[in-house]
């Protein structure tokens, strides 16, 4: 047994998908214990981008050192889009009397200069709707600001109305280490507004547990019935051959909901699903292992232990067991990614785990699929979330694969 | 070489077994009759398909008869409980053909030695006195127990596990042992060593064994009884001598001619 | 003397294991087969028998690699050919050769006869079908082969027939050298004899002009072959005819190896077997001098040190043994 478990170790398949395995393990316990939210926790409002947002109150508060940088050619950029830059043409050229050939709209200085020099909101502006006037106007004040290199006056409301509290010179800035207010969101927010990064943290932990819970369940189920009827044989074979086939013929996933959605949503923890995805998934297990099982029954070590007088159960642990033993650890590794992939399947389809306490991988792409993050362009709520599914599953097949190569020496090339 | 016959250890009656029920229903081995004796060496010799090895089985209780009665020590042989089967088992024995497949190979050498040594009431005994009958086994077999403590059937060849086997028959000591080609895998040189042991060991404690074979000439040098089987049928029965060098059954005639000779000449127009 | 249909000198093979190491299992095996002669190769598993087979087809896929020594096939030197020159040249109309499991290389999708056309399309494309047909048909009548054969899938066959029908298929050119591999070892006794009588035919009718047998049952090769090679360890150790090395064994390994025959013959009975204890030597580290030393009741300390080179003996006859002929059969006649 350790001879193979150093084999498999040096199986680049399989240490490869441990590897991988073991890093997504690792994520899904550490990153919560930094996070500084719960998974659940609202913390925007709705989708928001990655990224790391910082107050704007702490940001003006803050004393700022002044570089020798001019600020404002890049909020220009930021400010100054093409279309931009085609509306205020368009403007120039119907209200403001410039001739369209005049306009360069490459040069930003000339563009600007014009600009200012023709743009009065006071001009009557025929044909334009009140919004796009205002939009203008907006357009204007941006400008203004970006362009505005005497930096801000920042006031506070005082008992004759507004007093300047400071000026902030155009080209100051303030570390950002030294903003207090600061939150962190690799992963954005989804649509509660809470942190992908931590709940999809979260979630792998209870996926995985719900596929080991199912993965374990499903393979002892199945293990015990495959060994009972491969080596009992005669009429308790005939029995569980019927009922594995039974389960085998019913499609398990059709079952998989029935029993779900026959358990209301708050009553079915992450283990209750495991449970029953567990209890759905054996036949397999059971019927490969039995056909093993057949196999060795007429081993002679398995005739010499009956003659030596060994009891039925020392018989199955003793010259049974070991021999399926490889078989069975392959088996128990792809019973755990298919559970994974089944409660992915059945929280799509809202029959997962409650949604008010927990948070699994596939619930979280049931929030995106209903959030319609897809159309909204929110793709960090369901892209980090498709590929850590794909991550964990592979990893555990590539592990499989790896041992059996390790246990079957003519598959190696 | 002939012996005395001792008194009937084991005896058939119209012995049957069929397989299979309906379309596919097989008889294997058809009324059989026997007779062996105690300290008797039999050999059941035919062809691949021919139900040497059902017969056994049968014998050995791994498989049900299907009908006639087995007599053990005169009386019909009962292994209706788990009881009756363990107190049956502790007086027939086997060694089988592929020494590969006879071991566990997930126990070690010991535990397999102090199975037998436990089997057979030695539970209690201490350290000791089992180390004693372990190397006292090994050695009967030229086998040093020194050397194959803590390790695993598979670090040992053929030859050595096969002897092995026989270490555990000298441990065990039943009256009976079924031996069912135990040479067929293992080299000629090795062969010989094997014969000798169970030989040996049936001089030892006046053992009957039966050898399972389709090697004519194997069973003309270590028996004393031939059965030869056909089809599921003894075609015919005797003395080795008689058997073998003055055949009667035409089946008989035609195993033994197609086995080459060295001292005689091997015809070879008979075939074909 | 005949022509000398296959000569071998030298010859050293090995193969490279998975942890690259080297296992000589052919090493330095030289030996003659005259026209007309059929030479049989005995000795225990593990000796290097069936490695020798591969080696003298020149079947050099890794893990067996070719180290240095000829091949020489009626004049035509094949050593140093690579595979897919040797399966061109030299398979089939040179030298043939039987695996042990042959009978299960047949395609079972495929009828006989067209295992017939691959073999001779390989080395003649002018002939037609209908060619090939009746030359099959003629060769299956005089082996005495039914020719309905020739139409029917290999599972229609039983294992002796798919056997010598195997046979008949790889001597179809008729080859000047046969190497068989215990063709008839995992047979029932009436069929190994038919293949053997066929084989036997198959010399006599001059289809194949010399043959190496290869088989672990010595009382077969007694009655196939005219001389007996013993090979231990990837050497010779005992060449003569078929007789002299059954009753007149020299080296303490043919000895020891004639001494386990078994036959149905009145009066075997009586002998006692003789068993040579242990097993072949790992030949990842073959032992120093006398490869047969560890395991030999004759042997002296010195024979552990030198290595012992060929001797011939009886003009005819070759050992490999650090004591005189004499002397051996001395000691043997003193252990009765």
């Amino acid at each position: 047994m350790l001879h193979q478990l150093k084999q498999a170790f040096t199986n680049p398949k399989f240490l490869v998908g441990f590897v991988l395995f073991m890093l997504m393990l690792l994520i899904s316990l550490i990153y919560p214990l930094l996070s500084a939210f719960e998974p659940l926790d609202m913390v925007t409002t709705g989708f928001t981008a990655p990224g790391t947002y910082v107050s704007i109150a702490d940001v003006a508060n803050s004393d700022g050192i002044g570089m020798n940088v001019d600020a404002s050619a890049g909020r220009l950029a930021s400010v100054l889009k093409d279309e931009d830059r085609e509306k205020m043409k368009d403007w120039m050229v119907r209200f403001g009397g410039v001739a369209e050939g005049d306009i360069d709209l490459s040069d930003t200085e000339a563009l600007l200069e014009k600009w200012q020099a023709t743009y009065d909101p006071a001009v009557p502006q025929k044909g334009l709707r009140n919004a796009d006037k205002q939009a203008f106007v907006r357009l204007d004040k941006d400008i203004k600001a970006a362009t505005n290199s005497d930096g801000l006056i920042l006031a506070a409301k005082g008992e004759d109305g507004l007093e300047e509290v400071k000026t902030i010179a155009g080209n100051t800035y303030v570390r950002t280490g030294d903003v207090v207010s600061k939150i962190v969101m690799p992963l954005g927010a989804d649509n509660f507004g809470a942190d992908v990064m931590t709940k999809l943290t979260s979630s792998i932990a209870v996926s995985l547990r719900i596929g080991l819970l199912a993965g374990v369940i499903a393979t002892l189920i199945g293990l015990t019935i495959g060994l009972l009827s491969g080596f009992l044989g005669g009429w308790v074979d005939n029995f569980l051959t019927f009922l594995t086939n039974i389960f085998t013929v019913i499609p398990s996933f059709v079952i998989l909901i029935l029993i779900a959605n026959a358990i209301s949503g708050t009553a079915r923890s992450p283990m209750l699903v495991g449970l029953i995805i567990g209890l759905t998934a054996w036949p397999w297990t059971a019927r490969s292992v039995r056909s093993q099982v057949l196999s060795l029954r007429n081993r002679d070590h398995v005739s010499l232990s009956k003659l030596s007088g060994h009891s039925l159960p020392r018989i199955i642990l003793q010259d049974i067991l070991p021999y399926v033993a490889s078989y069975v650890v392959m088996a128990l590794i792809l019973q755990i990614s298919s559970g994974i992939l089944a409660e992915a399947q059945l929280s799509m389809l809202g029959l997962g785990p409650d949604t008010t306490t927990t948070v699994t991988l596939g619930i979280m792409m049931n929030w995106a699929q209903k959030f319609s993050a897809v159309l909204g362009g929110a793709w960090w709520a369901f892209v980090p979330v498709v590929i850590s599914v794909a991550i964990i599953t592979f990893s555990l097949n590539l592990m499989n694969t790896g041992l059996d190569q390790v246990f079957n020496p003519q598959l190696r090339d | 070489m002939a012996r005395e016959l001792g008194k009937s250890v084991l005896r058939g009656e119209n012995i049957t077994k069929v397989f299979g029920y309906g379309k596919t229903r097989t008889e294997a081995v058809k009324q059989v009759n026997f007779d062996f004796h105690e300290g008797e060496v039999i050999s059941i010799v035919g062809e691949s398909g021919s139900g040497k090895t059902t017969i056994a089985r049968m014998i050995l209780g791994l498989i049900t008869i299907t009908d006639g009665t087995l007599y053990f020590n005169g009386q019909p042989r009962d292994i209706s409980s788990g009881h009756k089967r363990k107190e049956y088992w502790k007086n027939i024995q086997a060694v089988f053909q592929d020494p590969f497949s006879s071991f566990n190979m997930f126990n070690k050498i010991d535990d397999l030695l102090i199975d037998c040594i436990n089997m057979t009431g030695g539970r209690h005994k201490s350290q000791e006195e089992k180390f004693e009958m372990m190397t006292e086994a090994c050695s009967f077999v030229n086998l040093k127990y020194a050397e194959l403590t803590n390790k695993y059937p598979f670090e040992l060849s053929g030859g050595q596990m096969q002897r092995l086997m026989i270490a555990r028959i000298f441990l065990l000591k039943p009256k009976i042992l079924i031996a069912d080609e135990p040479t067929s895998m293992v080299d000629a040189c090795s062969r010989a060593t094997i014969l000798d042991m169970l030989l040996k060991l049936r001089d030892e404690i006046d053992m009957t064994i039966i050898f399972i074979t389709h090697d004519i000439g194997l069973a003309y040098y270590v028996s004393d009884s031939v059965y030869i089987m056909e089809h599921g049928a003894f075609v015919e029965a005797g003395p080795a001598e008689d058997v073998i060098i003055h055949p009667k059954a035409a089946y008989t005639k035609r195993l033994i001619s197609d086995v080459p000779k060295i001292y005689g000449e091997w015809d070879l127009s008979t075939v074909g | 003397m005949g022509k000398v249909m296959l000569e071998v000198k030298d010859l050293k093979t090995k193969y490279v294991t998975r942890f690259k190491e080297d296992v000589f299992a052919v090493d330095g095996v030289s030996l003659k087969i005259e026209e007309g002669k059929s030479l049989g190769v005995a000795g225990e598993s593990g000796c290097g028998k069936s490695t020798l087979a591969l080696s003298l087809i020149g079947y050099y896929f890794a893990p067996l690699h070719y180290i240095s020594g000829e091949i020489i096939i009626d004049g035509q030197n094949i050593s140093g050919m690579k595979p897919d020159e040797v399966r061109k040249k030299v398979l089939g109309t040179e030298v043939a050769y039987i695996p042990q499991a042959a009978m299960n290389a047949l395609n079972p999708t495929q009828k006989i006869i067209r295992f017939i056309e691959d073999v001779i399309r390989v080395h003649d494309k002018s002939l037609s079908k209908k060619d090939i047909y009746d030359m099959a048909v003629e060769r299956f009548r005089i082996l005495g082969l039914p020719p309905e054969v020739l139409e029917k899938h290999a599972v229609e066959l039983s294992g002796g027939m798919k056997q010598r029908t195997v046979i008949a298929i790889s001597t179809i050119l008729s080859p000047k050298v046969l190497i068989a591999d215990e063709p008839s070892s995992a047979l029932d006794v009436t069929s190994q004899k038919m293949v053997i009588k066929m084989m036997r035919e198959l010399m006599e009718k001059g289809f194949i002009k010399s043959m190496i047998f290869i088989t672990h049952e010595l009382p077969l090769l007694y009655n196939v072959t005219d001389d007996i090679m013993v090979m231990y360890a990837g050497q010779i150790v005992e060449r003569g005819t078929a007789k002299e090395m059954v009753f007149d064994p020299v080296h303490p390994y043919s000895k020891g190896l004639m001494g386990s025959i078994i036959v149905p013959e009145e009066g075997t009975r009586d002998v006692k077997l003789e068993a040579i204890p242990g097993t072949p030597p790992n030949l990842k580290h073959p032992p120093d001098g006398c490869r047969f030393a560890p395991r030999c009741k004759y042997a002296k300390p010195e024979c552990k040190v030198y290595d012992v080179p060929e001797k011939d003996f009886e003009e005819h006859r070759m050992y490999r043994c650090i004591y005189d002929v004499d002397y051996l059969k001395e000691a043997y006649g003193r252990n009765g």
